[in-house]
């Protein structure tokens, strides 16, 4: 009778043990980024293919879609942050850039989610640079400050005299020609609160829609090409970028 | 009695092992020479897990590139094309195969192959990798119009090549794909990282005035705006190796990427070749339809033409291109022979 007495109080121990696991649970997440016009979904099939219509009416199709995206941060109730390790260079045409997974693991529980749309200057000059971003195409000239690019989004448009016409809305660090410094217009988005209590694939949205639209709307018929060098014209992208671009989407876990 | 011939029969049967070591051959395994600034700038190459480099595979390779044995009557071999003196192009706008057939396009010029990280090669990018590339010239009836079948049996009768494939791949028993490993092996050592450029982006050499003007014009989304296709100084290999229109043609006679993969969106679309060893490599474009460096820069100043598909970064297709003043085009073409690597020309390793 003893015997079952000492089996039945260590099953519940090994049981409050576990117990006790489950609440320091560690889990992975990772980060799904897809892009859409104003909820309609765009994929890589899309690309030259659907017509898309801006805030002032142009109609456009997309030919091309890279983002860089770093300093993804969860951040604890207890304002702990947990800033994963490196970045994504998001291609819209390779599968397998679509997706972030960060080796870092994170106890389950509710996080602010946030994260930097390009590279801050601190990151975009890092001394001798990136060579996965060199070996992308993805710098940007010296003569216009250096670092790498935020942002491709390039296409083709109907302009005013109903000709098709290339656009490269193309952002990086606003380069001022005067003081021959470059403004840090990289910004952090904010995507809200979020509930992790197992391994869990987010969702990261872009509406590319939004590039065009607020507060600014773009005149693609003024503003079309040549924009790396245009300090005012990045000063306007990144203003839209921060309104709306980017938000939270599904969160399977 | 019984003592002695245990000893005997280990003794035995030691030198039987020891016979059988010496004739296996293990082929030394071979690093790339990669030059400092690639070692800076870029990402690791390109060797697949399947066809790692050795000694004895690049030296096979080489030989093989050499040897017009892969042709149908022995009159060509890689190099009739791929002339070590001319970058690993020839001269000729098209070539002409071992029938005096000549092909549509220009042949393109063999260099840091290894760095073509999506690994489609060919203006078209119909072949996606450097083994599967050296398969289809031996067999086209353009080019070196050979049957497998047939090469691999003159292989595999030759006095010398049975022993260099059992040292390089450990097999007497030659085929297709062993001898499209070895070429690729070779192939993925012809690199070229030593112009004057890389020596001035290494502070090892000055830039004449007219050669720092048409690096910035290179550079400048204003003007020349190559570098979105075409590399810049931190992405040495001068190409990214992507597929766009340049706006050659408003109607295609060549549908390039288009006819590889069947997306009208594709059409006339061909891979950017890398800049470097301009000077050896005329005439240009997949077709070889420019002569000379001024046309091409001509082309991109006022001869664009429009069509469907041309790449956004033609921007000002509308006005013929980028219109560059007379010496900003001057200093273009003196940037871009900066790019040129002597070395690699007359690398004696990389000669026959």
């Amino acid at each position: 009778m003893k015997q079952y007495l000492i089996l039945f109080l260590s099953l519940l121990l090994f049981s409050c043990s576990s117990d006790n696991d489950e609440l320091t649970k560690e889990v992975t997440v990772k980060f799904n980024f897809t892009q859409n016009w104003d909820g309609t979904v765009i994929e890589k099939s899309d690309l030259s293919n659907t017509e898309y219509t801006n805030k002032l009416g142009t109609k456009l199709t997309i030919e091309k879609l890279r983002y860089l995206i770093s300093k993804i941060t969860l951040t604890n109730g207890a304002g702990v942050e947990t800033i994963f390790e490196g970045y994504k260079l998001v291609d819209i045409t390779e599968s397998e850039n679509l997706t972030f997974s960060p080796t870092e693991k994170i106890s389950e529980g509710a996080y602010n989610l946030s994260m930097t749309f390009g590279f801050n200057n601190a990151d975009n000059f890092k001394a001798g640079g990136y060579a996965d971003l060199n070996s992308a195409s993805w710098d940007v000239p010296d003569t216009l400050g250096g670092g790498y690019h935020y942002m491709q989004l390039e296409g083709k448009f109907l302009n005013k005299n109903i000709q098709q016409q290339g656009f490269a809305y193309h952002t990086i660090g606003a380069y001022n020609s005067t003081t021959k410094e470059v403004e840090d217009t990289s910004f952090t988005v904010d995507l809200g609160t979020i509930s992790i209590k197992n391994n869990a694939t987010i969702e990261v949205k872009m509406n590319v829609a939004e590039w065009f639209k607020n507060p600014n709307e773009w005149d693609l018929d003024v503003l079309n090409s040549m924009l790396m060098p245009n300090y005012d014209a990045q000063k306007l992208m990144s203003a839209n970028g921060k309104s709306g671009v980017f938000s939270l989407g599904n969160i399977s876990q | 009695m019984i003592k002695k011939s245990i000893y005997t029969l280990l003794l035995l049967l030691l030198m039987s092992c020891s016979s059988k070591e010496e004739d296996v051959y293990t082929p030394k395994p071979a690093s790339l020479k990669i030059p400092e600034l690639f070692q800076q700038k870029l990402i690791a190459p390109v060797i697949p897990t399947n066809n790692p480099l050795t000694e004895e595979g690049i030296a096979l390779g080489k030989k093989l590139f050499f040897d017009k044995i892969l042709s149908k009557d022995n009159t060509q071999s890689c190099a009739t094309c791929h002339n070590p003196k001319k970058a690993f192009t020839d001269e000729n706008r098209f070539s002409d195969g071992v029938n005096g057939t000549f092909g549509t396009r220009n042949s393109m010029p063999i260099f840091n192959l290894a760095w073509n990280f999506d690994e489609r090669f060919a203006w078209d990018g119909k072949e996606l990798s450097l083994e599967r590339q050296a398969l289809e010239p031996v067999r086209n009836p353009i080019e070196m119009h050979s049957k497998w079948t047939n090469v691999t049996e003159r292989l595999q009768n030759h006095s010398e090549y049975p022993t260099l494939f059992q040292q390089a791949f450990g097999v007497s028993k030659i085929d297709s794909t062993l001898v499209t490993k070895a070429l690729a092996q070779f192939e993925r050592t012809l690199i070229s990282g030593n112009s004057k450029f890389d020596q001035f982006l290494l502070g090892k050499a000055q830039l004449t005035p007219e050669e720092q003007n048409g690096f910035d014009v290179f550079m400048d989304e204003t003007r020349g705006d190559c570098f979105h296709c075409h590399g810049s100084n931190n992405n040495p290999l001068w190409t990214d190796n992507k597929f766009h229109n340049n706006g050659l043609d408003a109607v295609f006679s060549d549908l390039g990427l288009g006819k590889v993969t069947g997306d009208p969106n594709d059409n006339g679309k061909f891979r950017s070749p890398s800049l470097r060893n301009l000077k050896f490599t005329a005439p240009y474009m997949h077709d070889g339809r420019f002569a000379t460096l001024d046309e091409v820069i001509n082309h991109y100043s006022t001869g664009l033409k429009s069509s469907p598909t041309i790449d956004p970064l033609m921007k000002k297709v509308n006005q013929g291109g980028v219109n560059l003043s007379d010496k900003d085009k001057a200093d273009l073409k003196a940037f871009l022979l900066s790019l040129s690597d002597n070395d690699f020309v007359a690398n004696p390793n990389f000669q026959e």
